[in-house]
């Protein structure tokens, strides 16, 4: 193995952060492929975040399937599984915090609808550094 | 719970080797779900683009023309504005960088593990010849090819394998496990063509030109275990990558070799059998003619030489045409569209070999049937996914064995 004088001027695995390099971006330009670029980031976003449910997803598979495998419980007990009324309320009340947090920006929305409308944030900045004692 | 009859592609069955990154559960379910996701968008999804074009973007185009496209860059512009082609697209090409920042992010958490590995493999090995005078070409530079983050050649600490490392470990999720356990489908399909139509063929020298990591040189070798395969590429990591990785397949009988294909080191007529693999795309209409006089170079009178690519456009229909050139305007194989227009007989004919010694012929990858699936397209019903697939044509030619001018 022949060696490379450039070698010495880079850095050691222990010096880089790999979080950094994972999300280096190719060289070139990105083509352009819906007509508003935000919603272009936002379907990037939903597929990284698809990824990830599909991730879990896969570990809880595994887990069920060891658990069935070490006997803990068996195959259809997950799916026979009858919550009690009180297991059955801290679910609905986990849903509902759940759900309220993901459509939280439409709910806003919704809010920012009724009542006095607020003024432009600008007025208020000019509000409070215009008033005097 | 019933064991599934068609074969049921995972990462996790890809074949190990001292260098392979090693990948968590989690690692694993990510890998699963975008080769998951490719499949899904070639079966599932690209269908509805050749609906939209046959049902709203064609007859839009000739209700303002008065005909149809009448190729593959009116095919292109009249698609781009279609919603249904913009979002497979955007899916595709996310899917591309997805797949790349999974890789790095198991490569890199462990480069240091992996790069003792390879250096017990590599260190005083006269089979890996790296040249730090070699500069990397521009087509190799210009743009990141297929989206790969700093391409092969980038190094990020000494003595660096990571872009093999990552290439290797992706490539089943591009292909969706079609190129097999070992991502060597290519070099395995020229094999076999090579046993089967030339029987008594036993090259006794082999050069292989763009061999990145070794993935299509090592079945050859492994074909011609007499024989001594000379394995070149421009980029030092993957050229480590794929010598400590041959290495510890057993395979000795491969020399990897920092060079350019423009300037092969080597005499003339050194080799019986000069490969590429999926390499014309990455280079450039200049490159591709010094490299095929090289080729001509180093072959031995009557040796072969033998590549293999995706089919060109010439005949093609402009519909077809446009969606294989894909890659080229939306996944960095900027050559891509170029390349598929050269004439090859000419080329070969212009680099030396004799008029009617050009030779064509289609190949699939030969893979392990029982752990990966057929790929698209290669069956009845099934669907083309243009381009991905690897069902390549191979081209090439013979040296006659006394030179005629």
């Amino acid at each position: 193995m022949s060696t490379n004088p450039n070698e010495n001027r880079l850095p050691e695995p222990g010096d880089i952060d790999p979080l950094v390099l994972a999300n280096r971006r190719a060289k070139g330009k990105r083509p352009s492929f819906l007509d508003d670029p935000a919603v272009e980031r936002v379907l990037s976003i939903a597929m990284a975040v698809a990824a990830e449910l599909s991730v879990a997803r896969e570990r809880m598979d595994t887990l069920e399937r060891l658990l069935v495998s070490k006997g803990i419980f068996k195959p259809d007990e997950v799916e026979s599984y009858m919550p009690d009324a009180e297991a059955q309320a801290q679910r609905n009340q986990w849903g509902r915090e759940y759900i309220s947090r993901v459509l939280r920006m439409l709910e806003q929305d919704v809010q920012a609808m009724s009542g006095p409308q607020d003024p432009a944030l600008e007025q208020v900045i000019d509000e409070l550094r215009d008033m005097r004692a | 719970m019933s064991t599934p009859t068609a074969p049921q592609p995972s990462w996790r069955q890809l074949g190990e080797h001292a260098v392979s990154p090693r990948a968590t559960h989690d690692e694993v379910a990510r890998f699963d779900f975008l080769m998951r996701l490719n499949l899904h968008l070639s079966q599932a999804v690209l269908p509805g683009v050749k609906q939209a074009y046959e049902t709203r973007v064609k007859p839009a185009f000739e209700a303002v023309h008065g005909r149809e496209p009448a190729d593959r860059h009116e095919v292109r512009r009249a698609m781009q504005k279609d919603l249904h082609y913009q979002l497979w697209s955007a899916l595709r090409r996310n899917t591309m960088e997805q797949r790349q920042q999974a890789g790095r992010s198991v490569v890199y958490r462990q480069l240091g593990e992996l790069r003792a590995k390879a250096d017990s493999l590599n260190e005083g090995a006269e089979t890996l010849q790296l040249d730090a005078s070699i500069t990397s070409p521009r087509y190799a530079t210009a743009v990141d090819i297929h989206c790969m983050p700093g391409n092969y050649h980038t190094e990020e600490v000494a003595r660096d394998i990571g872009a093999g490392a990552n290439y290797d470990a992706g490539l089943f999720v591009t292909t969706a496990g079609a190129l097999g356990s070992y991502s060597d489908g290519g070099g395995q399909a020229l094999v076999e063509w090579l046993k089967k139509t030339y029987p008594d063929f036993k090259p006794r020298r082999i050069l292989d030109i763009g061999c990145t990591i070794g993935h299509n040189a090592v079945p050859l070798a492994q074909a011609f275990p007499d024989a001594q395969v000379v394995a070149i590429d421009t980029a030092a990591p993957v050229l480590r990558y794929g010598h400590a990785r041959a290495r510890s397949l057993g395979v000795n009988n491969i020399e990897f070799r920092q060079a350019a294909g423009e300037a092969v080191p080597a005499a003339d007529g050194e080799f019986d059998l000069v490969t590429t693999a999926m390499f014309w795309h990455e280079t450039s209409s200049r490159a591709m003619p010094k490299i095929m006089k090289e080729v001509h170079r180093v072959l031995a009178p009557g040796g072969m030489t033998l590549h293999l690519e995706q089919p060109q456009y010439a005949g093609m229909a402009p519909f077809e045409a446009f969606m294989r050139d894909w890659d080229a305007y939306n996944n960095n194989e900027p050559f891509w569209t170029a390349m598929h227009e050269f004439d090859l007989d000419a080329l070969m004919v212009q680099s030396g070999f004799p008029v009617g010694a050009y030779f064509e012929t289609s190949m699939q990858a030969k893979v392990d049937r029982r752990l990966f699936p057929a790929p698209t397209g290669s069956e009845a019903g099934s669907q083309e996914d243009y381009g991905r697939t690897p069902r390549w044509t191979a081209f090439g030619a013979r040296k006659p064995e006394e030179l005629s001018q």
